[in-house]
């Protein structure tokens, strides 16, 4: 039953650079929701193959198992085995509920910020302008849904390539992606494995906005070019925060704007593979997680007295 | 004459579109002016009805020039408070974000590599 709950724990460490492929091969759109339905699956997994193992070790203590009014001892593998297991479990859960909440509070206070600059800067139409040199542009959802460009950024494109600034901005809002990349970010939160899957989805959002842009304008070229101009942009800007993290791979923004000089592509039939891999490792994920707890919840039974072996 | 053919979008996109173009400006500009502007084609009376609209909203300005007015973007006094609120914004860090930025952070290797891109697709 213990080892059953291993496999959710390690699965997610697979799904990283099935996730990488998947950007390469799926269209945007199908990669993003096939990334964010694995990266929600594995984690929700994780999360209860952890909690299991939690709950093992806590009913291996006397307290609890009187509290948990066992009659006979919890059967588990050996105690050197399950102890230690359990408590690097509960350490871990601690570690990922104490960094998601503070991430959920940040968040709420951005978000919050975000809507009342939007709220008091100039609209019209969806578009909220704030006026700062510094080039920013973001899609901001919620009841309107607005889009948010700085001055700065507005300076630095030409007209047709703010129209495809707009275009990706409101592609984001009318595909709800902050909802995918919301669900990413949870899931990366549960477990390290899914932190890759979380960069992937957010390419692939951004990739859809760009594949939606570049529709909405007629122009592939164009929306390049707006993107590439907007970055650098950004970059050039004196008052940005250094990158400490400098990647030495090729990050997301030249990627985006290869994949658009580039011809749309022809799916080779890969794509299907990559996909039912991901769809593989996220059910085997699912059905151990299960399959671990509901054998858990039988042996407590048993512990109990009230089920027979 | 293709003036006709974007006036069909959406009142909203048409004055976002508008309302760039003149922050995008330096001073104030006549409906004409605008209008070459823009990269969406419209009539001239569609610019100045917009124009029109989004200064009785009281997002913009005009100042009277020749026979018309010309336009500019209203900053909104406490201007420095949407700057002070923008550098929270832009303290956290933006790949942990549900905000869906344009474009993210480039690192020098990113840089070097969209020039070329840049380069390779104005040819």
């Amino acid at each position: 039953m213990t080892a059953l709950l291993l496999i959710p724990l390690f699965l997610p460490f697979t799904a990283g650079p099935l996730a990488a492929r998947a950007i390469d091969r799926l269209a945007p759109v199908a990669a993003l929701w096939t990334l964010t339905i694995a990266a929600t699956v594995l984690a929700g997994a994780s999360v209860s193959a952890l909690g299991a193992l939690v709950l093992t070790g806590l009913l291996k203590l006397p307290v609890f198992a009187t509290f948990g009014e066992l009659v006979h001892p919890l059967p588990t593998p050996s105690e050197a085995f399950v102890l230690p297991a359990a408590a690097a479990a509960t350490g871990a859960l601690t570690v990922s509920a104490w960094t998601l909440l503070r991430w959920a509070l940040r968040q709420i206070r951005a978000l919050r910020t975000a809507r009342r600059q939007a709220d008091r800067s100039g609209t019209a139409g969806d578009l909220c302008v704030v006026d700062s040199p510094l080039p920013d542009a973001y899609a901001l959802p919620g009841r309107p849904h607005r889009i948010v460009v700085t001055t700065g950024m507005l300076r630095s494109l030409a007209p047709a390539e703010r129209q495809a600034l707009f275009a990706h901005e409101r592609a984001h809002n009318a595909g709800g992606h902050y909802r995918f990349l919301l669900a990413a970010e949870l899931a990366a939160h549960c477990h390290p494995g899914l932190r890759r899957v979380r960069d992937a989805v957010r390419l692939a959002a951004e990739r859809a906005a760009d594949e939606a842009a570049a529709t909405a304008v007629g122009d592939r070229r164009l929306t390049a070019r707006a993107i590439a101009r907007a970055a650098l942009a950004t970059h050039a800007s004196p008052s940005a925060r250094p990158d400490f993290a400098s990647a030495a791979t090729t990050g997301p923004v030249p990627l985006r704007v290869a994949a658009l000089l580039s011809p749309p592509a022809q799916r080779p039939r890969m794509a299907s593979w990559i996909a039912l891999l991901l769809a593989a490792c996220a059910a085997v994920s699912a059905c151990a997680a299960a399959t671990g707890v509901i054998a858990f919840h039988h042996e407590v039974e048993i512990a109990q007295g009230e089920a027979r072996r | 004459m293709n003036d006709a053919k974007d006036e069909r979008r959406p009142a909203g996109e048409l004055e976002a579109s508008v309302m760039a173009a003149l922050w995008a400006a330096d001073g104030p500009r006549t409906p004409g002016q605008v209008q070459a502007d823009l990269a969406v084609d419209l009539a001239r009376t569609t610019v100045t009805t917009i124009l029109t609209r989004l200064h009785d909203k009281g997002v913009v300005g005009r100042e009277r020039q020749g026979r018309g007015y010309a336009y500019f973007p209203v900053e909104d006094a406490p201007g420095l408070t949407a700057r002070r609120m923008h550098g929270e914004l832009n303290r956290g860090s933006d790949r942990e974000t549900v905000l869906a930025r344009f474009v993210a952070r480039l690192s020098s290797d990113d840089e070097r590599v969209l020039r070329e891109l840049l380069e390779s697709g104005e040819q």
